[in-house]
C-alpha cells in the first residue's frame, strides 16, 4: 500500500434515518397487490431534505472540530426545498455556523452527492495552509407514485461527512470515476416520482462503467482487491449494484450489510449513510471502498487512522446514535394512509380553521437565532433562562443583561401536555408540550415523532429542526421536541397507526 | 402610586342586549344598533345626548365609525378598543373613566362581536405578520392543561375531575336553557357533556364556550346625576384590570392551577369596592367560563373557593342558581358563546337584571337582598400564564 497523501480527510461524521417506517406489506394491504418484505424509511410529514440534513449534521458536529471549525457547508439532495433559494443557508443557521462559514447547494441529480463528498475531500487533503473544513451534507426523500416500485424499495435519509485538513479518522487514498450519457432513471423538475428505462439496459451499461471507476480507484491508492476491508456499492439501480457488488472480487464478509430491506434504497444519501456505517465498525488501519453507480461509476478509496479508536469512544460518550442504532429504533407501525398523506398524494379533509399564514422575512430575519438556531438567552444578573431570548428578565426585571445560549442541543423533560384536535396540521392531533430544560427554561412546543397515547408527563425530549408547514410557497422551518432516543428503542409493531 | 378606582362616582342607567347566537341574519350594523337603541330607551335618554362612546370590538370594525356609521352619529367621540376577551369590560371601564373625570355627562360602553360569518371553528384573530414560532395551540388546547395540572397538584382522580368539569357545564346550560337572551337554551344530562368528542385534552365539545354573535351596551353618568335617569341605577363600585407578563409559558414554577393575572385584578377590585369576604358579600358572579377548568380555576382565584376546593364546592352545588353564591346565572359564555366584544357587557347586563329585581321569575336568584347587593363581572383574555384579566364590582346602594 502507498502511504497516505495527507493527514486531511473524513474528521467527523453523523447520519440520520428518520424515525417511521413503513412495512412494505401494508401497501398491498391497501392496494391488493405489490408490497413486499421489510420496512422502508419514510420522513415525517414535518420532515424535508433540509431538515434530514440538520439532523444528521448535528451529529457530525457533536464531536470532532465542531461547528466553529466548519469554513465551508455543502448540501446536495435531488430533492432541494427551494429553487433559487439557497438550502444550505438553512442548514447553516440551524446548525448555528459562523457567518464567514459559506454555504452552497449542489442539488438535482443523484450523482452530485458523490461528487459533492469527493470536492470536500479534495480540499481537505489540499497541500499545505490551504485545506479547508467541509461539512458535506447528503440528504434525500423518496417517494413514488402509489404501488410503485420507487415507493416501496425507497428510504429518505441524511448524512453529514466533516472533511478536515486535520484530525482525520480516514484519509481519501485514491478515486476512479467512469462517466457515460444513457436514460436509466430522470424525472423533469416538479415530477415527484421518477421515471425509468427497461432495466436490462442500465443494468449492462452500468457494469464496465462500475469495474472501470473501481479498478482506477485502486490502483490510484496502490491497493489491490484483496487488501480492501470494507466495501460499500450503492445505486439506485438496483440490479446494477448487486451484480456489481458481486463482482469486485474482494473478500468474503467486506461488502457493507445491505441497508435496503430495513430502510430502503436511500437514493444520493445511501453511499454516505453506509460509509457512516462502515465508520462506526471500521478499526484504524482499515481500507475502505465506496463504489456508486449514478450515471456512470466513481469509486473512492479511503485509509482509516489511529484518530478513528478517538472517535468510537467520543460518539459513545456523547451518546451519538449509529447508523445500526437508528435502524434498530425505527417505528415501524406507520399506516399506509398516513404515509400518502405525508407524501401528499392522499389529500384530506382539514380542520375548518384559517390555513396558516405565512412568516414574514423580515420578522423571521430579526428573529434568525432563535427560529433557526435555537437561541435562547440568559440574565447576566439572576441566570434567569428566556425562550425566546427577550431584554427584559422575567425574574429580575433587569433590562438588557442578556447573554445569548443555543439550547438546541440541550434535553428537557414534559412538565406537561395536551392534544389539541382543532389546531392546524398535516398530521392531526397537534400534540402540545410544556417542556422544563436542562439547566433552566421552560418552552411551550409542539412535540413530534410521537404517538399522543404513548407519552406522559415527566418523559425526557430533545430538540429537533422540522418543517412546520409551508404557506403560499414558505417553508417554515422551526424546532419541535420529540422523545429522547434511547438506545435499543423498537417496535413490535403491534398497535393500530395512529401517525397521521 | 396607587390604584384607588372610582367606586361610587359613576352609575349604569340603561342597558340592552341583544339575542346571542348564530344571527345568520344580522350583521355588525345591525346588533350595534339593536343593543344602542335598547340601551338608551332603556336609560330614557335620546341618543343626541350621548356625550361620548366607547366602542369594544377584536374583529368586527377598526376604528369608531363602525359605531357612528350605523348610528348616524352626529360629530360625537368615538373610541374603539380593544383588549382580546376582555374588550367589552374594558369599553365600560373607559366610559367609566371618562364620565369619571368630568369630562363627559353621559357615556355609552357598547360591544358587538360577528364571529359567525368566518366560517370556521373556533375563534379566529388577526395577528401581526410573525417568524412563524408561535406553537399554533388552539384556545382550548391551551386551557386544556389547567384539568390535569389541577388534579395533579390536589390529588384529584382524573375521571373526578371530568366530573366536576360536567358539573360546571351542565349548572351552566341549565342556567341558559332558562333565559331568551342565550345561544344555547336547552339543558344538557351530565352523561352528554361527558360522552361529547374530544377537543383538546380532556376538554369534550361541551366543555367550550359556543361561538356565536352578539351586542350588548351601557349607558354611564356621574352618581349624582343617576336618579335624573332612573329610580334604581347600578352603582359602580370597582373596575380592575391587569396585564401579565406572560410569564407562564417560559416559567417552570408556573404550575397551571391559577390565573396570577386574575388574582391581581381581584385585589384590586375587593380594595376599591371594600369587600373583604367576597362568597359572603357578593350575591352574584358573572366569570369568564370560556372553558369548564377555566371556572373551576376562576372560583378560587376570585377568592370564592379555598385552593384545592373549588371542585367540591362545585359538585356541592355552591355556584348553583339557588346555591349559595351563584355563578353565571345567565348561562355564562357556556349558554352565550364568546361574540368578544359583547361578553364583558352581557355579564353586566346579567348584574342589571338580577341585582335590580328585574330578572323573570323563573330564574331570579334569591341571594340578592339586604347586606347583599353586589355582583362581580370577570373576563379573561390570552391563555393561561399570559393574559389580561378584568374584574368589575356593581351594587344598587351607594356606600
Amino acid at each position: 500500500m502507498a502511504p497516505s497523501r495527507s493527514s486531511g480527510g473524513i474528521a467527523a461524521w453523523g447520519s440520520y434515518l428518520p424515525y417511521w417506517r413503513l412495512q412494505r406489506a401494508a401497501i398491498g394491504g391497501v392496494l391488493g397487490s405489490g408490497g413486499g418484505r421489510g420496512t422502508r424509511a419514510v420522513a415525517s410529514f414535518d420532515e424535508d431534505t433540509t431538515t434530514l440534513g440538520v439532523e444528521a449534521a448535528r451529529r457530525a458536529l457533536a464531536v470532532g472540530p465542531g461547528a466553529g471549525a466548519v469554513q465551508d457547508l455543502w448540501l446536495s439532495t435531488p430533492d432541494p426545498a427551494y429553487l433559487d433559494k439557497t438550502s444550505a443557508t438553512t442548514v447553516h443557521a440551524a446548525l448555528g455556523l459562523g457567518r464567514s462559514a459559506a454555504a452552497y447547494d449542489f442539488a438535482g441529480s443523484s450523482r452530485s452527492a458523490v461528487g459533492t463528498l469527493l470536492g470536500a475531500l479534495g480540499g481537505a487533503a489540499a497541500a499545505g495552509d490551504s485545506g479547508r473544513t467541509t461539512l458535506t451534507v447528503v440528504s434525500d426523500l423518496r417517494t413514488g407514485l402509489a404501488g410503485s416500485a420507487e415507493e416501496r424499495d425507497s428510504g429518505d435519509a441524511a448524512a453529514a461527512l466533516v472533511c478536515a485538513p486535520e484530525g482525520a479518522v480516514a484519509v481519501l487514498a485514491g478515486r476512479g470515476a467512469a462517466s457515460d450519457e444513457f436514460l436509466d432513471r430522470w424525472r423533469v423538475p416538479g415530477e415527484a416520482d421518477s421515471h425509468v428505462w427497461e432495466e436490462r439496459f442500465g443494468e449492462e451499461l452500468y457494469l464496465p462503467l462500475a469495474r472501470e471507476a473501481f479498478a482506477a480507484a485502486l490502483k490510484d491508492a496502490g491497493v489491490a482487491e484483496g487488501d480492501v476491508d470494507h466495501a460499500v456499492v450503492t445505486g439506485l439501480h438496483a440490479r446494477a449494484v448487486k451484480a456489481a457488488a458481486a463482482g469486485l472480487g474482494v473478500r468474503d464478509g467486506v461488502l457493507a450489510p445491505d441497508l435496503v430491506g430495513s430502510v430502503g434504497n436511500l437514493g444520493a444519501a445511501h453511499a454516505a449513510v453506509a460509509l457512516c456505517d462502515v465508520l462506526e465498525r471500521a478499526r484504524p488501519g482499515q481500507v475502505v471502498v465506496v463504489l456508486s453507480l449514478a450515471d456512470g461509476a466513481d469509486a473512492f478509496v479511503l485509509r482509516t487512522t489511529e484518530a478513528l479508536a478517538g472517535a468510537h469512544q467520543a460518539r459513545a460518550e456523547a451518546g451519538i446514535p449509529s447508523v445500526a442504532d437508528q435502524v434498530a429504533a425505527g417505528r415501524d407501525d406507520l399506516s399506509y394512509a398516513s404515509f400518502l398523506t405525508w407524501r401528499g398524494q392522499l389529500r384530506r379533509e382539514p380542520p375548518r380553521r384559517p390555513d396558516p399564514e405565512r412568516p414574514g422575512a423580515p420578522v423571521v430575519h430579526r428573529s434568525e437565532s432563535w427560529k433557526y438556531g435555537f437561541v435562547g438567552s440568559r440574565c447576566q444578573v439572576c441566570g434567569f433562562r428566556h425562550m425566546p431570548p427577550t431584554r427584559a428578565c422575567l425574574s429580575c426585571r433587569a433590562i438588557d443583561q442578556m447573554q445569548p445560549e443555543r439550547l438546541a442541543d440541550v434535553a428537557g423533560t414534559v412538565a406537561t401536555f395536551t392534544i389539541d384536535h382543532l389546531a392546524f396540521s398535516l398530521s392531526p392531533p397537534v400534540v402540545g408540550v410544556i417542556v422544563d430544560f436542562d439547566g433552566g427554561g421552560r418552552y411551550r412546543c409542539e412535540i413530534t415523532d410521537v404517538k399522543a397515547s404513548e407519552l406522559a408527563i415527566g418523559d425526557r425530549v430533545t430538540m429537533t429542526f422540522r418543517r412546520v408547514w409551508t404557506a403560499q410557497g414558505v417553508h417554515n422551518y422551526f424546532w419541535k421536541a420529540r422523545p429522547a432516543i434511547r438506545p435499543g428503542d423498537g417496535s413490535d409493531g403491534a398497535d393500530g397507526a395512529d401517525g397521521a | 402610586m396607587a390604584s384607588r378606582g372610582i367606586r361610587d362616582q359613576v352609575a349604569v342607567i340603561g342597558m340592552g342586549c341583544t339575542r346571542f347566537g348564530e344571527l345568520w341574519d344580522k350583521g355588525v350594523d345591525d346588533l350595534l344598533t339593536e343593543a344602542a337603541t335598547d340601551a338608551v330607551a332603556s336609560a330614557g335618554v335620546p341618543l343626541a345626548d350621548i356625550d361620548a362612546f366607547w366602542l369594544g370590538t377584536m374583529t368586527s370594525g377598526i376604528c369608531g365609525v363602525t359605531l357612528s356609521r350605523p348610528l348616524k352619529i352626529d360629530y360625537k367621540p368615538v373610541t374603539r378598543v380593544e383588549n382580546y376577551c376582555a374588550t367589552g369590560s374594558e369599553a365600560l371601564r373607559n366610559a367609566c373613566y371618562a364620565v369619571a373625570s368630568g369630562a363627559y355627562d353621559v357615556a355609552m360602553a357598547i360591544g358587538v362581536e360577528k364571529l359567525k360569518d368566518t366560517g370556521y371553528s373556533g375563534l379566529t384573530g388577526v395577528r401581526p405578520v410573525g417568524d412563524g414560532t408561535d406553537p399554533g395551540l388552539s384556545s382550548p388546547a391551551a386551557f386544556s392543561f389547567l384539568a390535569p395540572s389541577y388534579a395533579h397538584k390536589y390529588g384529584v382522580d382524573r375521571a373526578q375531575l371530568k366530573e366536576v368539569m360536567s358539573r360546571i357545564a351542565f349548572k351552566n346550560h341549565a342556567n341558559g336553557a332558562r333565559n331568551p337572551r342565550a345561544q344555547f337554551r336547552k339543558e344538557v344530562s351530565m352523561e352528554t357533556i361527558a360522552k361529547a368528542p374530544l377537543v383538546a385534552g380532556d376538554l369534550g365539545v361541551f366543555d367550550c364556550s359556543g361561538v356565536s354573535d352578539g351586542a350588548a351596551a351601557a349607558i354611564i353618568c356621574r352618581a349624582e346625576d343617576a336618579p335624573r335617569y332612573c329610580a334604581n341605577p347600578l352603582y359602580v363600585k370597582a373596575l380592575a384590570f391587569v396585564a401579565g407578563p406572560a410569564a407562564g409559558p417560559i416559567d417552570p414554577g408556573y404550575d397551571y392551577t391559577t390565573f396570577e393575572e386574575v388574582v391581581r385584578s381581584a385585589e384590586d377590585a375587593y380594595a376599591q369596592a371594600g369587600i373583604t369576604d367576597p362568597r359572603a358579600q357578593l350575591a352574584m358572579a358573572e366569570v369568564h367560563d370560556c372553558f369548564t377548568p377555566t371556572e373551576l380555576v376562576l372560583m378560587e382565584d376570585l377568592g370564592f373557593a379555598a385552593r384545592g376546593t373549588a371542585w367540591k364546592e362545585v359538585l356541592a352545588g355552591t355556584f348553583d342558581r339557588d346555591g349559595e353564591l351563584p355563578v353565571n346565572p345567565d348561562g355564562g359564555l357556556k349558554s352565550f358563546g364568546h361574540p368578544i366584544g359583547a361578553s364583558g357587557l352581557r355579564m353586566l347586563f346579567e348584574c342589571w337584571l338580577q341585582l335590580r329585581g328585574e330578572a323573570p321569575p323563573e330564574r331570579q336568584i334569591a341571594t340578592v337582598g339586604p347586606g347583599r347587593t353586589l355582583g362581580l363581572t370577570h373576563n379573561l383574555g390570552g391563555a393561561p400564564g399570559e393574559g389580561v384579566s378584568f374584574v368589575g364590582v356593581v351594587g344598587t346602594e351607594l356606600g
